[in-house]
């Protein structure tokens, strides 16, 4: 345990405080500034001058006031009640500000993490003699109907169980174990443990990611799938829906854990996922979708430093859900926002500006949080087990202009790139994730599990839809310079499957109780109608029946309402009416 | 902060630069980051200023009323302990102040009620209650595409030159919530805008008599621009106490949030800050948030706070960093098209690059219209692809369309007229915008066919030719 340090503010500006006295402070060390003890970390040591940035507003703070180095990291605080919460950008929970300060947050409010008086109902999984190491589970608690809360032993300890309790209902800072190490140490173990968010949580090894994120939303579980462990950005101007496609993502994605970080985001939106989690219902497991939901909301008004901060606590939080062996999914809404409080705080410390203003340690920072995703082999002295952090970042580029650093900093990082347009936006045609410019580096490793799993015929219908998107795109810069006139019969029937394949099948409207989540069987049955009745429509074409007759025909009514048919049987008998079409229901011209 | 009232005056300024002064502390130290001093001229005027940056031995101000006429020989300064703070109280309604919330308009100064700092403290988001209250502002294209809802912040985007001013008052003169009676009061700020534009909204509430519920505060165009950053925030406190005290439904104009920005800016260069786009400072974006975040409602209080921003785009140019982080905070956006105005379209709304996010949970029946949703949808589709074939029949003439292709032009050109189109003085019921919605919709003859987006029991029941003409559409339930 370090001593704490004592030193006096000098300067104060905005969010950045600096003090002397402060030698022996350690970089990223938690400090208390002023009368008050606003919460800070020190972020540059010079001399006896430590820099620090609050996280909270600093307005009355006078230089000549103590800071008080407490030689402890930003830490966040992990165990049983941390699930279904939701904290400010420092751990700090909101539900509990509220009951101290009202509906405005004051300042220096100290709340604990974790509810520290609830009892919860602890089942005791090792026993004394057992060897253990970080990572090994020694107790369970079921945390919500869909979370299983594993008690581990931290990282750093390791040793031979000499005192365990009996399963039974405890506090969490109850010792619920001591372990004596080789040296003879002994560790308490807690119901909690304590973790620095700067700090990456240890695993074994890296492990190659084969498995699908699935959302239920058909672009990216069809064209641009993420796999389990990967690292995805979105980016997109204001209202391409951005934060809808990062809610709908948080919502039906089959990760069993998802951490949700809304930084620098708007405070309705956040009323809004605040307000309707609890009454969704996980399309896997049927439970609310908050029994499995962890939230930080740092709003764009709440203090800058802490929005800084804020996608460390979230990223640290999946790490040790990661841990207990869960595939856990972590949005961060929007990247940008914290690449612009790194920004500000750095402006403030007057150093060298890089690109558009930003630190020139931006491309290391952005590389550094997604290198903490992945799917890896956990810690633990028995089996082998796995775990897996999906992060999928919003990006908000200023103008729309994909070439600013942020997001090109990102691209240069993330395997998944999906592109909202302001293009499809203003068409409604949502999401407005475009099918040209987005990419994913996951299929070749995912698409045998496709294969195995939903269709054997996934890859080839997928690579078809590619094909026919891209003929419609060409197609269409022929109709903008010289008109629809120009294109062949056969060219206008490309156009309409193209059309159908855009507006009844990559359109998907997450408002709508069916539509707002396909599952991948539905997606291919849906897909393969599709370029059924495409083919058949050449057929016919081929036949001398007129593709006006042909459009004329009810089936064409019903394609676009598969989107809204909760039964997969409807969608194979419309595909058995589609195969039936045949000429002698039409009027033939012959010439 | 009750720091006792030692005098701490300071004769030692050492650099005037910009808006800022540097007052050598002469290491007395005692001066807190944010603190308000009044700054004495060589003639005895009175000034105020705020810290911004505070070291033992430094302290940079800002001067709200600008810093010409001051000397580094004669001007002293004294700190008085206290970060800004506005005196609030409900006798506020109805009284004209100045920029920094000084009484202009000759009557008794406010007794305050209470004081309360400027800045305001964020609100926790676990408090905000989501806005779903329909707000009916008698403009149609508004109303039914571009829905606003109480706590909502939906900012005008306009140019200069462009009826922006006409469309606010409009919105402040009409707005309304229906079947309700409570109290709605109107806090306006104005930033750098001119003595004529400001005399235009006054003038306006003055002759429909809506002044006694108006707080106007006025920094006109001639007035210190260092002061405009503290107008928004003034007006905000006493919409804040407005709102969750006296339980005022209260809508807020800000105008023009472009000069506002460019006063940060001029600060910004004057302390020699590092700048982002455009030579604004980097934390533009943090900066208006404080502004933005500060509409919306709050579990357990009945009032409300509704933001109508209004801002001026340089050339009309949406990826402005002024306009582009508006939008990224803002619920929506009113976008206020130049070619519209140009064909004498009134209220010049180009629906297709405006939105109103949080219109969906606010609108359909109960509290506008079953029909509302489906209606939109469809009313935007078409009249995009109206505008779409204009463009396309600019390049190879009106003959390569086919008759549908037709509908959707003459759709367009009806949309345009007779939607979009209503007079300054006109305030439409919803029921009457979508009915105009369902009439305009007309033009294809085969509903259940061209209108796709439109379920076909609702065809059914408000097609105009399917319409039974005993029941009664002007009803929230209908």
């Amino acid at each position: 345990m370090s001593s704490q340090i004592e030193g006096t503010i000098i300067r104060i500006s905005g969010p950045v405080v600096q003090a002397k006295g402060m030698l022996g402070a350690r970089l990223y060390d938690v400090a208390r500034i002023g009368n008050l003890g606003l919460i800070g970390e020190i972020i540059q040591v010079d001399g006896d001058i430590a820099t620090i940035q609050c996280y909270e507003i600093t307005d009355g703070i006078k230089p000549g006031e103590p800071v008080i180095g407490t030689g402890e990291p930003l830490s966040v605080m992990l165990g049983p009640g941390i699930m279904s919460q939701i904290y400010d950008g420092i751990q700090r929970p909101l539900p509990a500000i509220k009951d101290v300060t009202g509906a405005f947050i004051n300042r220096g409010v100290e709340t604990p993490a974790l509810d520290l008086k609830k009892e919860w109902e602890f089942e005791i999984v090792a026993k004394v003699g057992d060897v253990v190491s970080g990572g090994d589970v020694i107790a369970t608690v079921q945390e919500t109907p869909a979370f299983l809360h594993k008690i581990m032993i931290p990282p750093n300890i390791s040793g031979k169980i000499i005192e365990i309790v009996e399963s039974g209902k405890y506090t969490i800072e109850k010792v619920l174990a001591v372990v004596e190490s080789e040296d003879g140490t002994r560790h308490e173990i807690l119901g909690y443990q304590r973790w620095p968010v700067r700090i990456p949580r240890p695993f074994k090894r890296r492990l190659a990611s084969d498995e699908p994120l699935i959302t239920g939303q058909r672009i990216f579980d069809t064209f641009f799938p993420i796999a389990k462990g990967g690292v995805a950005a979105i980016p997109g101007p204001f209202g391409t829906g951005k934060t809808v496609s990062q809610h709908q993502l948080a919502k039906y994605c089959n990760a069993q854990v998802v951490v949700y970080v809304g930084c620098g985001e708007r405070g309705n939106e956040m009323t809004n996922v605040l307000e309707e989690f609890p009454h969704l219902d996980d399309p896997t497991t049927g439970l609310k979708l908050m029994a499995r939901t962890t939230m930080i909301a740092n709003t764009s008004n709440m203090p800058v430093a802490a929005r800084e901060a804020s996608v460390y606590t979230g990223i640290t939080m999946a790490e040790y859900f990661r841990d207990q062996g869960y595939d856990v999914a972590m949005m961060a809404d929007s990247t940008s926002r914290w690449a612009e409080a790194m920004r500000e705080i750095s402006g403030r410390l007057e150093e060298m500006p890089g690109e558009a203003g930003y630190p020139a340690y931006l491309a290391s920072k952005i590389a550094a949080y997604y290198e903490r995703g992945g799917r890896v082999e956990i810690l633990n002295s028995k089996e082998e087990k796995t775990g897996s952090v999906s992060i999928i970042g919003a990006v908000s580029p200023p103008g729309g202009d994909f070439s600013e650093p942020v997001t090109q900093n990102t691209l240069r990082i993330v395997k998944v790139f999906w592109a909202l347009t302001k293009k499809l936006a203003e068409q409604r045609h949502f999401p407005a994730i475009s099918y040209l410019e987005s990419y994913t580096l996951y299929w070749d490793v995912l698409k045998d599990y496709y294969k195995k799993h939903f269709s054997d015929d996934f890859d080839k219908l997928r690579t078809r839809a590619f094909r026919l998107l891209q003929e419609d795109n060409d197609l269409q810069e022929i109709v903008q310079l010289v008109g629809p006139d120009a294109l062949s019969p056969a060219e206008r029937i490309t156009l309409e499957a193209a059309r159908m394949l855009k507006e009844d099948y990559l359109q998907q409207n997450a408002f709508h109780p069916v539509d707002s989540y396909c599952s991948p069987e539905k997606q291919a049955w849906m897909l393969r109608n599709i370029f059924a009745l495409y083919d058949k429509m050449r057929e016919l074409f081929d036949a001398g029946v007129d593709l006006k007759d042909m459009m004329e025909n009810e089936i064409f009514d019903k394609i676009p309402r598969m989107k809204y048919e909760p039964e997969i049987e409807k969608l194979k008998s419309l595909n058995e009416e589609i195969q039936k079409l045949s000429p002698t229901n039409f009027e033939i011209i012959t010439i | 902060m009750s720091v006792k009232n030692e005098l701490k005056s300071y004769k030692t300024v050492r650099e005037v630069s910009g808006p800022l002064l540097f007052v050598d502390l002469q290491g007395r130290g005692g001066v807190s980051y944010g603190e308000i001093c009044e700054v004495v001229t060589g003639y005895g005027e009175r000034r105020r200023g705020q810290v911004l940056e505070i070291t033992n031995d430094l302290a940079v101000v800002q001067v709200f009323e600008g810093t010409s006429g001051l000397d580094t020989k004669e001007t002293s300064v004294r700190f008085i302990g206290q970060t800004l703070q506005i005196g609030v109280s409900e006798e506020m309604l109805g009284r004209v102040f100045n920029g920094r919330g000084i009484p202009i308009d000759g009557g008794p100064q406010i007794i305050s009620e209470e004081k309360r700092d400027i800045a305001g403290n964020p609100l926790n988001p676990v408090a905000r209650e989501y806005p779903r209250s329909f707000i009916q502002t008698g403009i149609s294209t508004i109303d039914a595409l571009l829905t606003l809802v109480r706590g909502q912040k939906l900012p005008l985007f306009s140019g200069s030159g462009l009826p922006h001013n006409q469309v606010g008052a409009q919105i402040a003169r009409q707005a309304k919530v229906l079947g309700e009676g409570e109290s709605f009061a109107v806090v306006f700020a104005a930033m750098g805008i001119t003595a004529e534009e400001a005399r235009f909204f006054q003038s306006d509430f003055e002759r429909t008599g809506a002044l006694e519920k108006v707080v106007l505060f006025l920094n006109l165009a001639d007035d210190p621009a260092v002061e405009r950053i503290i107008t928004p925030r003034i007006a905000l406190t006493v919409a804040e106490y407005l709102a969750f005290e006296k339980d005022y439904h209260v809508l807020v104009i800000l105008t023009d949030m472009t000069s506002y920005c460019e006063s940060l800016r001029e600060i910004g260069a004057a302390r020699e800050e590092v700048p982002g786009r455009r030579g604004f400072p980097g934390y533009l974006y943090s900066d208006l948030s404080t502004i933005y975040e500060r509409a919306g409602r709050i579990i357990g209080k009945k009032g409300s706070i509704t933001q109508i921003p209004i801002l001026t785009m340089p050339n009309d140019d949406l990826t402005h960093p002024i306009p582009d982080l508006t939008g990224y905070i803002t619920e929506g956006q009113v976008y206020i098209d130049r070619a519209l105005h140009r064909k004498g379209v009134y209220p010049p709304i180009n629906p297709l690059p405006s939105l109103s996010r949080l219109m969906k949970e606010a609108i359909g029946k109960g509290s506008t219209r079953v029909d509302h949703a489906a209606l939109a949808s469809q009313l935007y589709a078409a009249y995009a692809r109206g505008r779409e074939l204009r463009d396309l029949v600019a390049v190879v003439g009106e003959e390569s369309l086919s008759d549908e292709d037709r509908l959707y032009l003459n759709f367009a050109q009806q949309f345009e007229d007779r939607f979009i189109s209503q007079g300054y003085e006109e305030d439409r019921s919803i029921f009457d915008t979508l009915d105009l919605g369902w009439e305009l919709l007309t033009i294809f003859p085969n509903p259940k066919r061209q209108l796709k987006r439109i379920d076909e029991e609702l065809i059914e029941k408000f097609y105009p030719l399917n319409r039974d003409p005993n029941y009664n559409f002007h009803d929230v339930n209908a």
